[in-house]
Parts: C-alpha cells; structure tokens; sequence
C-alpha cells in the first residue's frame, strides 16, 4: 500500500466546503463558483455537466490546486490543501493528482512513452523504473505499439489515451479530467470512453467534467451545474437493458 | 435530491415486434434460399445485445405469413437423423416488394412537437413548472443513454450491432441537446406573465 492508498481510507478522497471563485470586481464581479459543496468517495467515477461557462473548468481548477478559491475549502484524502504553499500545491499535484485535459497537453517533441514516463522521473523515479511504468502504462491503454511514435504522428484518440495513461503515472488518489473528449470524433470517443470505464472498473476515483452527454451517462453520479452552482445530482445505475429495444426502435 | 434512476428490466419473454421484420428477411433471402434458423441467427447478430428479446417465434410466424401472401415459396429438404426443416425461397412478387421497400426514404419520426406543446400548455395553464417537466425528462433520457452506452461498451471494435447502439446514443444526445435548450428557454421566462 503506498501512501496515497493509505490516506484514501479515510472519508471521501475529494471534499469541498462553500467554494466560491470571484474574478473582476466592483460592477464586472462574475461569481465564477458560487458555494459548492462537493464529496467524492474513494472508487467513484463523478460526472460535472453543464453548459460552457457554468463554471465547471473553475471547479476542477480550483480542486486540482490550479488555481486557489476566493473562499471556502478543499480537502483532498482528509487533507486541507486550498492554503498550501506554492511548492507544497506543485508536489500534490505532481504524486496524488491525474490531469487529462481536452487538448491533450503532450509534449510535442517527446515520444508517446517519453511523455508517461516524465511525471514519474520529476517524482523521482530512477529512469529505468520510469521507463518500465510508463511501458506497463501504455500497455494498459492499448499503445504498446505506438510508443516510439511523436504525438504528431498520433490521431486525437491516440493522443488522449497517451495523456489518461501519463495521468496515471504516479498512481493518483484522483483523476480529474476536462472535456476528455471534446476534441475526439465519434469512434475516438468511444475509445477514450472504453478507457475511462475500465479505469472505472479498476476502481480509480475519476472527477470529469464535460458538456457531452455521452460521457456523464457512463459516470456513477451525474451533477448538472448551472451559473456556478450545483443545480441537480443523478445517480446513474447501470445493469440492464431495459428501455434500449424502444430507443432502438424495437416496439414492444 | 440524489435521485436514484435506473431501468426496469424487461420480462425476456415478453418479445418484441420489429416493424419492418417482413422486408428484412425478405431481403435476406434475395440472394439465396434460405431456412428459418439461418435467418433468425443473421438477425441476432445484427442486434447484438438487443437480440435478446427477440421473439422465439416471430421469425416463422413471420415466414408463414409471407408464404400465405405469395412472396415466398418453401419446399421441404429431409435432413438425416432430424425432422425435416422448410427452405424458404423469395419470389417474383416478393422481389418487387423488396426493391419497393429498398427505395423507400420514409424516417421514424423524431417527436419534438409532442413535448414542445406539453411544456406550452403546462405553463399556460399553469398545470407544472415546464422546467420540471423538462428535468423530468431529461432524467429519463439520461437512463436512456446510460443504457445505451454500456451496452456500445460492451460491443467488441467493429461490432455491426455497435453501430446500432451508436445510432441510439448519437439520438439521445441530440434530444438531450435540445432540453438543454428547452431548460433555457423556460427559466429565462420565469416570473414573465
């Protein structure tokens, strides 16, 4: 068990008590995040909907220490870390976070697995036990046989895949991720999803936030957010069939 | 609030009625002569997950019925240590049938008015807040979707019947898309006479 693991036992990986995001002032105030109160539980896959704007790139910003909230509090695994110093905020996001992001965020000139092997050398990894993750890694997400490929030469599906399996480098208490998909076709998409589920399965906690339907639907929790505050939560359950032959045009 | 949705499972022996079951083995016959095992395997396999409930007998029942309106013919082939089993073949009539349906442009019909006209007379009326209709709704959908999904999921790379399930996810996202709109509309109006 690393430390990581340990720390999850306790409580919710992810809490969040009255956050707010202010930008501007005086008459161009725009309350970004306004009072959001959020939990997680270890091993839950939790989709953010919303409109663009609604405020949910701020939330994830502000949960991955991207960014520091105007009030209110995060904790991640029992831990406070909306005060942390700069570097202290820098090596929580380097060990117990995962970032996917919609533009994918590789490294242009390092190859596929150059780039899932760096968060595990800035951790401290020795090279050769980087190498051997980030080759475990990339097995994992199907691209064993792109490895030596530069991002250039990889579709958009590809890409992605690439940035979930450097995310889980370090092996991260959470894995947030931004629009994973808005910038995929329909097949990439299915794809990416494909991945993310059976991270799902593996029992990773996910935080995604997205306006595509399609992804929130296969999430165990769905909130809608609307001008920067939580207006609806789902609980999504999976299992049967159900209604799919009538969707499909099947009639009963 | 957390509201738990989900889906009810379907009795599996209820079965279901494919519309168009008529046209589509008598295209499966266009090119060979066929038996009514054959044809209710290749249906199967078109429907993937969905396949499931596909009525035991609708198939020969089905055949029978095609039989009776001349469009195809049967003959009767013994098998070995097995009772005989029927070989259906398509006819000229059925031929033509056939090309008719293959040049038929008709769509199943999207129902946006049917709803749009709920949420106007709801609100006229003052009956329901249209924006608890559409939440409503939207949660039934996302059921849908989520239904959808996992079973796109669960469909190996190249699977005909993925394609099938894309086609309902690709719907319901746009219907979703839609009461989102909706959603805006009648917030916007809210407290407006």
């Amino acid at each position: 068990m690393n430390a990581n693991e340990s720390l999850s036992r306790v409580g919710p990986v992810l809490r969040t008590r009255g956050l707010k995001k202010e930008y501007g002032r005086g008459a161009g105030l725009v309350h970004a995040l306004d009072g959001v109160e959020l939990e997680v539980a270890s091993g839950e896959t939790l989709a953010v909907m919303g409109p663009s704007g609604c405020g949910k790139s701020t939330l994830l910003h502000l949960l991955g220490g991207l960014e520091r909230p105007s009030a209110g509090e995060v904790w991640l695994a029992g831990r406070r870390v909306d005060q942390l110093s700069e570097k202290a905020l820098a090596r929580l996001r380097r060990h117990s976070i995962g970032f996917v992001f919609q533009a994918f965020h590789l490294m242009d000139e390092l190859t596929a697995v150059e780039n899932v092997e760096l968060p595990a050398l800035l951790a401290g990894s020795s090279p050769r036990a980087a190498r051997r993750r980030a080759a475990e890694l990339l097995e994992r997400v199907g691209l064993t046989d792109r490895a030596e490929h530069l991002p250039s030469a990889l579709s958009g599906g590809e890409r992605q895949r690439v940035a979930v399996a450097r995310a889980l480098s370090n092996e991260p208490l959470i894995v947030l991720a931004d629009e994973p998909t808005g910038n995929l076709d329909s097949a990439s998409t299915l794809d990416v999803l494909r991945l993310l589920d059976s991270l799902r399965s593996s029992g990773q906690t996910l935080l995604i936030v997205t306006h595509d339907s399609r992804i929130a639907a296969t999430a165990d929790r769905l909130i809608s957010m609307r001008d920067g505050a939580f207006v609806e939560e789902t609980r999504l359950t999976h299992g049967t069939t159900g209604r799919l032959n009538e969707l499909a045009g099947l009639e009963s | 609030m957390p509201d738990a949705i989900g889906v009810s499972m379907r009795e599996p022996s209820h079965g279901y009625q494919l519309r168009v079951v008529q046209e589509v083995l008598l295209a499966l016959l266009a090119k060979e002569a066929s038996h009514g095992y054959q044809l209710r395997a290749r249906l199967q396999l078109a429907l993937g997950p969905l396949a499931d409930a596909l009525n035991q007998g609708q198939v020969y029942v089905t055949l029978n019925r095609l039989e009776k309106a001349d469009l195809v013919t049967s003959e009767r082939v013994g098998q070995a240590d097995r009772p005989d089993r029927k070989v259906y073949e398509l006819t000229a009539a059925g031929k033509e049938r056939l090309e008719e349906w293959l040049e038929d442009t008709s769509w199943p019909k999207p129902a946006p008015a049917e709803f749009h006209l709920k949420l106007v007379a709801a609100a006229a009326a003052e009956l329901a807040d249209p924006v608890r209709l559409v939440d409503a709704q939207r949660h039934a959908l996302l059921a849908g979707l989520a239904a959808a999904q996992r079973a796109a999921l669960g469909e190996p790379d190249g699977s005909v019947a993925g394609l099938l399930l894309e086609g309902v996810v690709l719907r319901l996202q746009a219907d979703l898309r839609w009461l989102e709109a909706c959603a805006r509309y009648w917030n916007a109006t809210k407290g407006r006479p």
